[in-house]
């Protein structure tokens, strides 16, 4: 494997001296005057106490299992049942990824989880003119029925759930997954998994989009109430903060946007007459995990008593599991560094213990090498076994939010909840959440916070180890490359798709999907799986809906 | 603040950001835009999801002086060598042009033999990146490049 030399920044003259090395009497002087503050700027104070618990702290806090959640959606956690290590894959073409599949699920892994490539995400197919350079490069690149097929060739699709990251196309790709299914003889009903489908996060965040907001919203909504009626085992809407943080913002505002979406999808559901106790359990969260610990644990206890809540009292819900609420985690990938890459083993495991403590049900640790390229098969199977020895060895399992009733966890978690309600009210003055994101409101929030936290770094308020202080000359680490011809081996693929296909066929469905698009009442789940049945491809599937809904341009803030 | 005037011509530095490739990456982009804003500069962001035509198109249109790609989709070496090739095209042979990204370092190599002039990685400070504009830019101006 060849080895590539890992950028170091030069030593930069405002980097801050080193301090004394331990200088009991700097300790309590200077240092302790300073302001001290979680990453999202909640103050932090010297030492907490019981009067750091507010009133009717029983109640809020609650039992594992119990309402409002606070402490866990189950009673016996991870005793019960361990969280599923699903690391994030995808690359090249359905075969390289595939063997990546078999590679992971070899080395105990117990999701899959599939990376789709930018033109797939933006729902171009391989051979358009904008996927070039692109394709196969950040993901899987799947164009057609036949893709999918061979993506999942070899794994029984009724034994592993799968969860697949993508958006504005879903409702395509999870038409091609349930055929798939129905090839390898596995009902749609017996399927698990879970499609992102989350739309608002893309125009907030992500910026992976295909259709202007309120068609997108239809086409979601369509789903959910596909998957309600026919996939009772499928997340449909996997809503989503880990983008939303990535771009920059805060823990408080991953959660505030975070549940403000979900709570605009239940909304959305509710209007189109679906009984909210009958999709509300299968939506489910992915948040990130950062590297401020008891921060980001307290945002996770803070989201599952804030969705409980507002699903009770706000949106009637009457069954436990529709107010509680379930999540991924990923490890930040924006908190890696190019520089002294290994690192980033340990920011990798601190950050994953947090969401062990917050309670997640699922786990991606991020490779160590990411900062730099897309992972090597040893920095996944380093990220893998990151997570199995939190499980197997740490004993952090043994009980139920083993930080419960921490006197500073607690408080942390009332001030992060207590920071999402002020970010709601803004967002319900401007007119909720789709005219939120019009006004550009999330997106010029998580700008000021992405160029906050850069000046601290800059200043050097903020220490990055390795990047703005204890920098050291350049290290060397082997880096995974895409061969790039698989892009040339994709769109032969392709064309062999086109080549086969009964172009009547095509041309039939095709018409019908834009029919029913342009009609309001009929799901639009139906003629998709009819297309793709038909081996229409993905990119002329969006082509087709977006004569009828047209196409997105964001206006950029910064 | 002080506007960054070049002496003869008394002009602000223009410098177009712009973000080619199908990736939404733009927290990089943003950060640079407002930091050369605020150091002065007139900054025009392009927005996501830009042709090489169209950013070509840009710094064209606007008369920049520095054009800064931001890419984090692994597409860089073929994206940008094809802005190398269109702004040549143009005769536009006296713009500054960055690249700031995730970008192995033989690739960098290869970026600046075809003719880009800064690369500028993870963990680059920001600062960093506004003097080498300020300065890549006046020395341009004076002729020295």
């Amino acid at each position: 494997m060849p080895y590539y030399r890992a950028q170091v920044m030069e030593p930069n003259s405002t980097t801050p001296a080193e301090p004394a090395a331990s200088d009991p009497a700097e300790r309590t002087t200077e240092s302790a005057d300073r302001e001290f503050t979680t990453m999202s700027g909640i103050p932090v104070r010297p030492r907490y106490g019981p009067e750091d618990l507010r009133g009717d702290a029983e109640l809020k806090i609650g039992e594992p299992g119990s309402y409002p959640f606070t402490r866990g959606p189950y009673e016996s956690m991870y005793r019960g049942r361990n969280w599923t290590m699903r690391q994030f894959a995808g690359f090249g073409t359905v075969e390289e990824t595939n063997e990546r599949f078999h590679y992971l699920l070899e080395h105990g892994q117990t999701g899959l989880s599939t990376a789709f490539d930018m033109p797939t995400l933006m729902g171009y197919d391989s051979d358009h003119a904008r996927s070039l350079g692109e394709v196969g490069r950040e993901g899987v690149a799947v164009d057609t029925l036949d893709d999918m097929e061979a993506l999942f060739d070899g794994i029984p699709l009724g034994e592993v759930s799968t969860s697949m990251t993508i958006n504005a196309p879903a409702a395509i790709l999870l038409a091609f997954y349930v055929l798939v299914g129905e090839r390898q003889g596995v009902p749609s009903q017996k399927l698990a998994g879970t499609i992102q489908t989350d739309i608002l996060k893309e125009y907030i965040a992500q910026k992976e989009w295909c259709f202007p907001v309120e068609p997108a919203m239809r086409l979601v909504t369509d789903m959910v109430e596909y998957c309600t009626d026919e996939m009772p085992r499928w997340h449909p809407i996997s809503i989503s903060g880990y983008h939303i943080r990535e771009a920059g913002a805060t823990a408080a505002q991953e959660l505030a946007f975070t549940l403000k979406d979900g709570f605009t999808y239940v909304e959305r559901a509710i209007e189109r007459g679906i009984e909210v106790d009958s999709f509300a359990p299968r939506l489910s969260f992915f948040f990130n995990a950062h590297i401020d610990f008891f921060e980001e644990i307290a945002k996770y206890r803070a989201a599952r008593r804030i969705w409980a809540r507002e699903l009770k009292e706000t949106y009637g819900a009457k069954k436990p599991e529709s107010m509680r609420l379930r999540f991924h985690t990923q490890t930040a990938g924006v908190s890696l560094t190019a520089q002294q890459p290994l690192n980033n083993i340990v920011r990798t495991a601190i950050e994953a213990l947090a969401g062990v403590m917050g309670g997640t049900q699922s786990l991606h640790t991020n490779s160590f090498d990411e900062a730099l390229a897309l992972p090597t098969e040893e920095a996944v199977r380093v990220a893998l076994r990151t997570q199995q020895i939190i499980s197997h060895e740490t004993g952090v399992t043994n009980t139920a939010d083993p930080l419960g009733g921490s006197w500073f966890v607690e408080n942390l978690t009332d001030e992060l909840e207590a920071e999402a309600y002020r970010y709601f009210e803004r967002i319900d003055e401007l007119g909720g959440m789709v005219e939120a994101i019009r006004r550009n409101y999330p997106q010029r929030e998580i700008a000021e916070s992405a160029f906050e936290f850069q000046r601290q770094l800059d200043d050097g308020e903020f220490t990055i180890v390795g990047v703005n202080r204890y920098q050291t000359e350049e290290e060397e680490v082997p880096l995974h490359r895409v061969d790039p011809a698989l892009e040339q081996k994709q769109i032969e693929r392709l064309a062999r798709t086109r080549a086969a296909r009964d172009s009547g066929e095509v041309e039939a469905t095709l018409t019908e999907l834009r029919r029913v698009a342009a009609s309001d009442d009929c799901n639009l789940m139906y003629p998709i799986l009819e297309a793709a049945r038909a081996r229409v491809t993905e990119g002329e599937m969006i082509a087709a809906l977006q004569e009828v809904f047209g196409t997105y341009t964001e206006t950029p803030v910064f | 603040m002080s506007a960054v005037a070049e002496p003869s011509t008394g002009r602000r530095i223009r410098v177009v950001v712009a973000k080619p490739g199908l990736d939404g990456h733009d927290r990089g982009a943003k950060i640079i835009a407002r930091a050369l804003r605020d150091a002065g500069m007139e900054v025009i962001y392009t927005g996501l999801h830009q042709t090489p035509e169209q950013i070509t198109e840009t710094a064209l249109q606007e008369d920049a002086d520095a054009i800064g790609v931001s890419i984090l989709s692994g597409a860089h070496m073929t994206l940008v060598p094809k802005i190398v090739e269109l702004l040549g095209e143009q005769g536009i042979d006296d713009v500054l042009l960055t690249v700031g990204g995730t970008i192995p370092a033989d690739d960098i190599a290869e970026l600046k033999r075809l003719g880009v002039d800064g690369v500028f990685t993870p963990g680059t400070g920001v600062e960093q990146i506004v003097e080498y504009i300020r300065t890549g830019v006046g020395e341009r101006r004076r002729g020295q490049v």
